[in-house]
């Protein structure tokens, strides 16, 4: 309506235009008498009148530009492109098809978190005339519409973590998965089109498409994932003349694959019963991209206060609901609420403890920022640069393995001055929530005052303590998790416990598959600020609120700045730290290890964030962002050379840009 | 452009009003003030294009606006306001009896139905990367018609791809749910067996690319390994409950290939074994399949002119009724469908056995009764008296399923001249070069060969094969490599194994599993084509020379010849007796096309069209492809999916004479 209004304000100005002319004349005043009656009748006719000219004629040029739009040839875009910025390179396609590569090995994609698409198969009445849609993935229309009714769709049932009664959405099957997550958002989307354009199709593509919101282990339980995978590979091993697969997981796709792996091989109740050579016989290459290996430190931040910063978690998908002001907090509460039932976030809570992650006083990264690289400086040599930013950081050593800290203070100062409080057996208030927030499921409310002080007298945690805390926090929500993950490093691998499930997910308490010819790549980006450790105060008003909050007000004043808006970052690719993702593949896995045990080659290759130079580009070829580095055309050159036939020393072995084999070094673990 | 420059008047007009109290004297205002009210004139001309347009727009908005804010169950309960409370749909109905999901369930889509995607394609078809060619929306039809059709069409040498154009088939159950939008093929159905716990995990969309023969789909894409696959998971990971199959139209003939190919050892078959039928299937229900073949592939074939939406002429309405280009559409879409192996394996088989010769036909004293709606309760027999003795006073000759001109359709086999066609001298090239680029074999034939082919006269469904043959040599010789048309005599016969035969039933044996059940389901109660009339077309030269003599039509109101086409009961596309006389007599009981006595069932599905536009395709409809919304197949289908028998879901049900038509045919079982 407000629309409507307002536009009739100029139309009346446009009337009076010609009002004052005839009355300048003094010939005719009955004329004008008369003539005034008639335009007020024509007056109110006008008015209407040119409020629909005005709405006709945007539609007319509306639909004439759409006509142009349309009659357009599909290459014009490309062209203004390359008009502006210069010929473009060649997709990484059309260059290996030059080369003459030809489709060899069956590819197989596995999704990440989030990234794949869910659809409805039976709901409630709210979700009348849903059947088989897409509530996650496409156009989240049904988010704004009806709130309420697909934070209940989404959800898990908390004491399962598996369908909630009379709901049921399901993962989208096929390549539509997740190529692309929002129109026009690719995920897997240049990938595939690259592989096609070398030969690949859908016969010799498969996209491990599984309810990402489950636990590992659950997706075979409820869907038969984990089996209809296994199957998948084995077709497609046997319909493509025997070359074995290569396997690309994105993100926490990884972890689920490396959970598939020992899946795979272990016997049938519990495994999928394929024989000890199952992956040695049908897979030729793991091509990890942006592997959270040894978890995120992002993941504590979104269990904890439901804060990750992150397109990857749920928040970022509702800013119209979070951003109104009034129901800010509760909007953060119900996706709390929702993403706290979803047991694979747990997946991702940082694994090794203080061995991997650094203690109060140390951390493998330290002495070392996530240093803003300039575009287009690729041919940089490596130790230079790590020399200069070692230098700039050597000022501000950030005590990157405290990942939560409560205070600016705390986190600066020397562990023997900080006074912790032991908060593990606190006794916890009873229920400070009053009535109203009684629909908000989120654990605080049993906690109540006594438990969230008891936390926040702790004042540091690090990796090891996370896992304490959060069972503090959340017991029924780790209640679940700890059935499904487990967190630690394995003393003793062969000790029968690491036979069960939990720990399949954990690069740290498992042995690789014995597949001496196997590859294993650890490709992710790096050279952006990466969420590494945070600063947390408690919200004031803690009643129907989430109690806890990252202090964004704990800020350097440095350029280079290493904490910002509460968060210390350190370089990765935006969400997963090049730690996490790089660790394993340079060192952990590397040669044969107690956790590699038949000495499967492993590559580590980083790859530098250019950010696109202008907007025409999009999100970018050479971005080393978490999710636009499916779009990186040296990545996927990479992965279509290695389909094709390459082994790792073809495709150039490591290529690092990070201190990432420095840091290894300082990581005291048994190999 | 033009829109721009009308209102750049508007705009000069206004900057000239202030200048109007300049001129002192009144003439010169008079005439000032004409030349304003032509100017206003031509003004609110272009106002009220305007201000049409913006109403339109902003009422248009208004009723989106209330459509959307509306609840979703408003159209259904209107609905129900009008008609009546609707019956629960079968989905709803079975869950109240407590049906469970119990046997996987695969659904092999048949021809046109199944969405085909580009994967690699010419210029032209840039941008249009995994966008759907078939099936979806068509907007590139329209957009860019030759392109299409250049993709769309295989190589007519080897029936593969064309060099440099890949199209593969959708995968997934999306692959064939709509056909277009709003159109729904395997939605229905889907959605129902839903509503009772079934979901991806047990239901699967065996998709394929329905242009290829059925064979080549294995050696391109692997489909028929795929099947398999996805079979053994299913039943694997439904704790070993055999699947139920649920094949449609030409996915019948495609999963009866699949049988044998998945039981045939390893080179050509899929090396399952001789029992993997018996351990992976519980049940194939065949829906409307055309077993024996459709009179109306021969149409489509011989002449592109199949009057149906289940070919392609029908999704090209207009292209096609624009008269300057009509034939020559014609044309370019024949070259296309006749690239399309698959086509083929719905030639009427049998020969005269089966349909009919000179002068007997199966169905013959049988007319297409049009039912009314709802007398469902009629009894069989009674209605059946009537009918006949309706139809007693005029025998056709529904055996002679291609004839040149009307007389020659009803005369006496004895009567008849006809001139051997068969190795008749095919004249020189008669096609100027302005044809060239349309490729279709007519071109070679001449006029000779145009002429002894009309001269011939009658052609039954044994001179059908010589017919194509003679008319297009190349595309048969594809044919006759995929697929054969005949009928066995010893069917132990070493060549029998070979794979041309698999998707003829009266060719192959069926698999040993006694425990397996064939239903045949399939709508009756519309005239479907079963015989032409055929003319020569007067202009011979770029068109194609054969045209169904449309002025050939029954005075009599219950007509079973119109527009030069003889119709008899059916589903609108394929005769009740292609689909039910296997299961009704061929596969019965213990016979040599059935050793190992498979049960099997018919179950025929009397057309009720919908009662009114609210019903949309209806929930009792019997048509070919709005069959699959029928409620009562679809609560069949739920049952026997749920685990009941063939016995338990009420075994045969017959409104049509298949059981009487089936003893005409002398067939040795």
């Amino acid at each position: 309506m407000a629309v409507i209004r307002r536009r009739k304000q100029p139309e009346d100005e446009v009337q009076q235009h010609p009002d004052p002319n005839p009355d300048e004349d003094d010939d005719k005043e009955e004329k004008a008498s008369k003539k005034s009656g008639k335009k007020n009748k024509s007056k109110n006719y006008s008015c209407l009148d040119n409020c629909c000219w005005f709405v006709g004629c945007v539609c007319s040029v509306w639909w004439l530009l759409l006509f142009l739009y349309n009659a357009m040839p599909a290459s014009f875009p490309q062209f203004v492109t390359e008009a502006i910025t210069g010929p473009m390179p060649d997709p990484p396609g059309v260059k290996c098809l030059k080369e003459g590569l030809k489709v060899k090995h069956p590819v197989v994609f596995v999704p990440g978190i989030v990234t794949g698409g869910l659809e409805l198969w039976e709901g409630h009445q709210c979700m009348d005339g849903l059947f088989r849609k897409r509530l996650w993935g496409g156009t989240f229309g049904e988010v704004y519409k009806r709130p309420s009714c697909w934070v209940q769709h989404m959800s898990l049932d908390n004491k399962t973590g598996m369908d909630p009664p009379g709901i049921r959405v399901r993962p989208v099957s096929g390549l539509v998965a997740a190529d692309y997550f929002a129109p026009g958002y690719f995920v897997w989307a240049v990938l595939i089109a690259n592989l096609a354009r070398v030969g690949y199709e859908e016969k010799n593509m498969y996209m491990a498409a599984y309810d990402w919101r489950l636990a590992f282990q659950n997706t075979e339980v409820r869907d038969q994932s984990l089996s209809r995978i296994k199957s998948n590979i084995e077709l497609m091993v046997s319909t493509n003349g025997g070359n074995k697969a290569v396997v690309i997981p994105h993100s926490m796709g990884v972890i689920y694959f490396l959970h598939f792996m020992k899946w795979v091989e272990a016997p049938a109740p519990m495994g999928g019963g394929g024989g000890p050579d199952w992956c040695a016989k049908h897979i030729k290459a793991v091509i990890n991209i942006g592997g959270p290996f040894l978890g995120v430190p992002k993941a504590v931040a979104g269990l904890f206060s439901a804060e990750a910063k992150d397109i990857a978690s749920a928040r970022a998908l509702a800013p119209g609901v979070l951003d109104s002001d009034l129901f800010q907090i509760q909007t953060l509460q119900h996706i709390m609420r929702m993403s706290r039932t979803w047991d694979s976030t747990m997946s991702m809570i940082p694994k090794g403890g203080d061995t991997i992650w650094g203690g109060l006083d140390w951390s493998p990264e330290e002495g070392y920022c996530p240093s803003k690289r300039k575009p287009g400086k690729n041919d940089t040599e490596i130790s230079t640069q790590n020399e200069s930013t070692s230098q700039e950081c050597e000022a501000t050593r950030a005590n990157y393995g405290r990942i939560v800290s409560f205070g600016r203070d705390v986190a600066d100062a020397p562990s023997s001055e900080i006074e912790r409080i032991e908060f593990r057996g606190a006794v916890k208030g009873h229920n400070v929530a009053n009535n109203t927030c009684r629909d908000v499921w989120t654990e605080y409310h049993d906690m109540g005052f006594g438990g969230i002080k008891a936390v926040a007298e702790y004042k540091v945690y690090t990796a090891g303590e996370i896992v304490d805390m959060l069972e503090f926090v959340a017991p029924k929500m780790m209640e679940r998790g700890s059935a499904h993950f487990s967190y630690g490093v394995a003393e003793n691998l062969d000790d029968p416990k690491y036979g069960h499930y939990k720990y399949w997910s954990n690069p740290l308490e498992t042995k690789l598959p014995n597949a001496p010819d196997m590859e294993i790549y650890s490709m992710y980006g790096v050279g952006i600020p990466t969420e590494r450790a945070y600063i947390y105060k408690l919200t004031p008003a803690a009643e129907c609120y989430i109690p806890f909050q990252i202090d964004t007000s704990a800020k350097d004043q440095n350029k280079d700045c290493c904490l910002k808006d509460g968060v210390y970052t350190v370089d990765g690719d935006e969400t997963v730290p090049a730690l996490s993702a790089g660790y394993m593949c340079a060192k952990g896995w590397r040669g044969k290890t107690r956790f590699n045990p038949s000495g499967i080659k492993t590559y580590v290759r980083e790859y530098d964030h250019n950010p696109p130079s202008n907007f025409l580009e999009g999100r970018g070829t050479l971005s080393g962002a978490h999710v636009d580095i499916m779009g990186n055309f040296q990545l996927i050159e990479d992965v279509i050379r290695v389909a094709a036939g390459a082994t790792g020393e073809e495709v150039g072995g490591d290529q690092v840009y990070t201190g990432i084999f420095d840091w290894s070094e300082k990581i005291k673990l048994k190999l | 452009m033009a829109l721009l420059r009308r209102r750049k008047r508007p705009d000069d007009d206004l900057p000239q009003t202030p200048d109007t109290p300049e001129e002192d004297e009144d003439k010169t205002f008079k005439l000032l003030k004409r030349g304003k009210k032509k100017r206003r004139e031509k003004y609110s001309c272009i106002d009220n294009c305007c201000w049409l347009v913006g109403c339109i727009c902003t009422s248009w908005w208004f009723l989106l606006f209330l459509y959307n804010t509306l609840p979703p169950s408003f159209p259904q309960y209107v609905t129900e306001k009008i008609t009546g409370p609707l019956p629960d749909p079968p989905g709803v109905k079975c869950l109240k009896e407590g049906l469970k999901p119990k046997h996987p369930v695969v659904f092999v889509p048949g021809i046109v139905t199944g969405g085909l995607e580009l994967w690699e394609g010419h210029e032209c078809a840039e941008d249009l990367f995994r966008k759907r060619l078939w099936g979806g929306t068509f907007g590139d039809i329209y957009k860019r018609p030759s392109c299409w059709l250049q993709h769309m069409s295989l190589d007519n040498e080897t029936g593969l791809d064309p060099p440099g154009i890949r199209v593969r088939p959708v995968s997934g159950l999306v692959a064939a749910d709509y056909f277009a939008p709003g159109y729904f093929v395997w939605a229905v159905l889907i959605a129902n067996l839903a509503r009772v716990g079934y979901e991806e995990k047990n239901m699967y969309m065996a998709a394929y690319d329905w242009r290829l023969s059925f064979q080549n789909t294995e050696v391109r894409d692997q489909a028929l390994s795929r099947i398999k696959s996805n079979i053994e998971l299913m039943v694997e990971t439904n704790g070993g409950q055999k699947a139920v199959i649920i094949p449609h139209s030409m996915g019948v003939l495609y999963f009866l290939h699949f049988m044998k190919w998945v039981e045939a050892p390893a080179p050509m078959g899929g090396g399952g074994g001789s029992d993997w039928c018996a351990k992976h299937i519980k049940a194939v229900m065949n829906i409307g399949g055309p077993l024996l073949g459709a009179p109306k592939a021969l149409s489509g074939l011989f002449s592109a002119e199949a009057k149906d939406v289940a070919f392609a002429r029908g999704i090209a309405p207009g292209v096609l009724d624009s008269d300057l280009f009509q034939l020559q559409t014609l044309q370019h879409i024949m070259r296309m469908s006749r690239t399309w192996d698959s086509t083929m394996s719905m030639i009427p088989k049998g020969g005269e056995t089966i349909w009919g010769g000179l002068d007997w036909s199966p169905e013959e004293g049988y007319l297409p009764f049009q039912r009314k709606p709802a007398n469902l309760t009629t009894s069989r027999c009674s209605h059946n008296d009537s009918d006949t003795k309706r139809c007693d006073t005029r025998r056709i000759n529904y055996g002679r399923l291609i004839s040149f001109g009307r007389h020659v359709a009803e005369l006496h086999s004895s009567d008849i001249d006809r001139v051997e066609f068969r190795g008749a001298v095919k004249g020189k090239n008669h096609a100027n070069s302005s044809c060239r680029d349309v490729w279709t074999e007519y071109h070679n034939m001449g006029i000779c060969g145009i002429q002894a082919i009309a001269e011939y006269k009658s052609y039954t469904a044994g001179d059908l094969l010589d017919l194509l043959e003679f008319v297009a040599p190349k595309m048969m010789e594809r044919g006759t490599a995929h697929y054969s048309h005949g009928l066995a005599d010893n069917l132990d016969d070493p060549k029998y194994a070979h794979y041309k035969y698999w998707a003829n039933p009266l060719e192959t044996k069926l698999p040993k599993a006694p425990d397996m059940e064939i239903f045949s389901m399939y709508g009756v109660g519309i005239p479907t084509e079963r015989a032409y009339v055929y003319r020569l077309t007067p202009a011979a030269e770029c068109y194609i020379p054969f045209q169904i003599d449309n002025t050939a039509g029954d005075t009599d109101e219950h007509v079973c010849l119109k527009d030069g086409v003889y119709t008899v009961d059916g589903d609108e596309t394929v005769p009740a007796l292609s689909a039910g006389f296997m299961c009704a007599k061929g596969w019965r009981g213990k016979t040599r096309f059935n050793p190992s006595g498979i049960k099997t069932y018919v179950r025929e599905y009397d057309h009720n069209p919908p009662s009114n536009f609210l019903e949309g395709r209806g929930t009792q409809s019997g048509a070919h492809v709005d069959i699959m919304g029928n409620f009562q197949l679809i609560e069949d289908v739920i049952r026997v999916a749920a685990g009941a028998s063939g016995e338990q879901v009420g075994g045969d049900r017959v409104y049509t004479d298949i059981f009487k038509w089936s003893k005409r045919i002398n067939l040795k079982l």
